[in-house]
């Protein structure tokens, strides 16, 4: 068993006045993917942006051994986490270049890493963010988050919304990062999930419902209906 | 044709001293989704400093025109970055109150100023040049006008290189689109929104100066009665729109101008038309928002 780099007990978070996010406790090993599961709706983004601090939260988060559940979100960040937001969230009016100068945070910069991981970007450096395809703007917001040294990744559904071929480049460049840091990464593509995630977290109604092994889960289909409400991804990822 | 020429050329005056208070109000709203109606102190502000340092230093010199517009800018971005730090911070995400804050200031202040160099207007002299005319196409016109203009001008310049050129222009531009993402960056957006208020509050400080020599005086409204124009010339540039800003700035200036000649004394009544106009046609204004 490896270390916990990020260790959520009690986490709970309102949006509007709604419980998003109820008594939420998990922990995040120092490698290897990490995935946050459940069906629409049931709180895996508010999650991440809980303990993050982008929403208001209660509970205890600790990262590498330290408290953050009181920290602003640019002193988590600053701490060695990357986010890749669901929707990408790239700022459309500012150059590929722009987006990922802002996003240097000093130190160690990789930018060699990054243009080996997406050499599309280099060519589109000085197109604006908000005119690429849906996988390019991805491919940026990846990009923004592997250029920093990190000590942890939280990723949410790179894949949404993208075509089978452009989801292998997002999973192929999601495997070379779980190299560098571990990721705790929302997914709804369970054949994505089986090819990284050693361990899943299961969410529904905004609590943990189910924690464990990946390949547990994924085998045995009976449970993957129950759980998420889709039939298992076993025939999928054997084609 | 010189009446055109004389309207032109005052109307674009005009325009320097709206774009001078609107650009700092554009980049406050885009950046921090509020209304700064704390703006127009820093004009005042602004003002009475640059003609209380040019009292002192006697003569109406150009050079101390340029000390007093700097003392004017200096001024008012100090003051401004004080009113950030010190009452605006304190109500983060709470825009309502932040608001209500900056119209108590707004009132406070002019109480204030009336309390320290009275409510009548003290008049203001500059350069000999200024009080002479220059003659264009026929046209006589007053030559503080042409220093507006090329001040305005390079303020504009000035910024856009700001935000195209710096790390801090780059926060800004992406902190209009999206202030939460440029935290989960690890970028602490609050120094970003102390600069943007320093910024403003040198442009209204330096209008400030500008606006004493344009209208021939200062007092503690001045800054109240040019706010308002500047709040319209915000909206239909929209909001958040360095360009826009500047845009509207000459239209509504010019458009003002030449409604008060040729439409007997309607140039407030225009500018009001227009804003409806472009808030039923065109809600985020001239521009939209952002550049
Ligand atoms: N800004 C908001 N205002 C109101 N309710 C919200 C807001 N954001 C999220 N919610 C609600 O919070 C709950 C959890 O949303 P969240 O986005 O965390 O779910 P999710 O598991 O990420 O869903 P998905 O798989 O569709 O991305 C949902 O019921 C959603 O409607
Ligand atoms: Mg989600």
């Amino acid at each position: 068993m490896s270390e916990t780099i990020l260790s959520v007990r009690g986490l709970s978070a309102r949006i509007a006045g709604q419980q998003v996010v109820e008594d939420v406790s998990f922990d995040v090993p120092d490698r290897g993917v990490t995935a946050l599961l459940g069906r629409n709706g049931v709180g895996k983004t508010s999650t991440v942006k809980a303990i993050l601090g982008l929403i208001e939260r209660q509970g205890t988060v600790e990262f590498g051994g330290e408290r953050i559940d009181k920290e602003p979100t640019f002193t988590i960040v600053q701490r060695g986490v990357g986010y890749v937001p669901e929707d990408r969230e790239v700022f459309s009016g500012l150059t590929v270049a722009e987006n990922l100068r802002l996003a240097e945070r000093g130190g160690a910069v990789h930018r060699e890493r990054v243009a080996a991981l997406f050499p599309d970007l280099e060519a589109r450096a000085s197109q604006l963010a908000g005119t690429l395809s849906g996988g390019q703007q991805q491919m940026v917001s990846l990009a923004r988050a592997l250029l920093n040294e990190n000590r942890l990744l939280l990723v949410d559904e790179p894949t949404k919304g993208l075509a089978p071929l452009i989801v292998a480049d997002v999973a192929a460049a999601l495997a070379a990062a779980a190299k560098l840091a571990p990721i705790l990464l929302v997914e709804q593509n369970l054949q994505v999930v089986r090819q990284l995630a050693s361990t899943v977290v299961v969410l529904e109604g905004g609590r943990v419902i189910h924690t464990g092994s990946a390949q547990a889960l994924l085998d045995d289909s009976d449970l993957v209906t129950s759980l998420l409400g889709v039939h298992g991804a076993k025939s999928e990822a054997d084609s | 044709m010189s009446t055109i020429v004389l309207l032109l050329i005052t109307g674009l005056g005009l325009g320097a001293l709206y774009f001078l208070v609107a650009s700092g109000l554009s980049l406050i709203y885009g950046l921090m989704g509020i209304l700064n109606f704390a703006h127009g102190s820093f004009l005042t502000l602004g003002a009475f400093a640059g003609w209380e340092l040019a009292r002192r230093m006697g003569g109406d010199s150009w050079v101390t025109l340029f000390a007093s517009m700097a003392a004017g800018a200096a001024v008012g971005a100090i003051v401004a970055a004080a009113t950030e730090f010190l009452l605006i911070r304190r109500l983060y995400n709470r825009h309502i109150e932040q608001v209500l804050v900056t119209v108590g200031l707004a009132l406070a202040s002019v109480a204030l100023f009336d309390g320290i160099w009275g409510t009548d207007p003290i008049y203001v002299t500059g350069p000999a040049w200024f009080a002479e005319t220059t003659e264009i196409l026929g046209a006589r016109v007053p030559n503080d006008r042409f220093v507006l203009i090329a001040v305005a001008v390079l303020v504009l310049i000035a910024m856009v290189l700001f935000l195209r050129l710096t790390r801090y222009g780059l926060i800004i531009r992406a902190g209009v689109e999206n202030r939460a993402m440029v935290t989960a960056l690890g970028i602490d957006v609050r120094k970003a929104f102390t600069l943007v208020f320093a910024i403003g509050g040198a442009a209204a400080g330096l209008g400030g100066v500008l606006a004493s020599h344009y209208f021939g005086y200062v007092s503690p409204q001045l800054g109240g009665s040019l706010l308002i124009f500047a709040f319209i010339v915000t909206v239909i540039g929209g909001l958040g729109s360095l360009t826009g800003a500047a845009v509207a700035s000459v239209v509504v200036a010019v458009l003002q101008q030449f409604a008060n000649y040729y439409l007997g004394g309607t140039g407030d009544l225009v500018v009001v038309l227009l804003l409806a106009v472009v808030l039923l046609v065109r809600p985020s204004g001239l521009v939209g928002r952002l550049a």
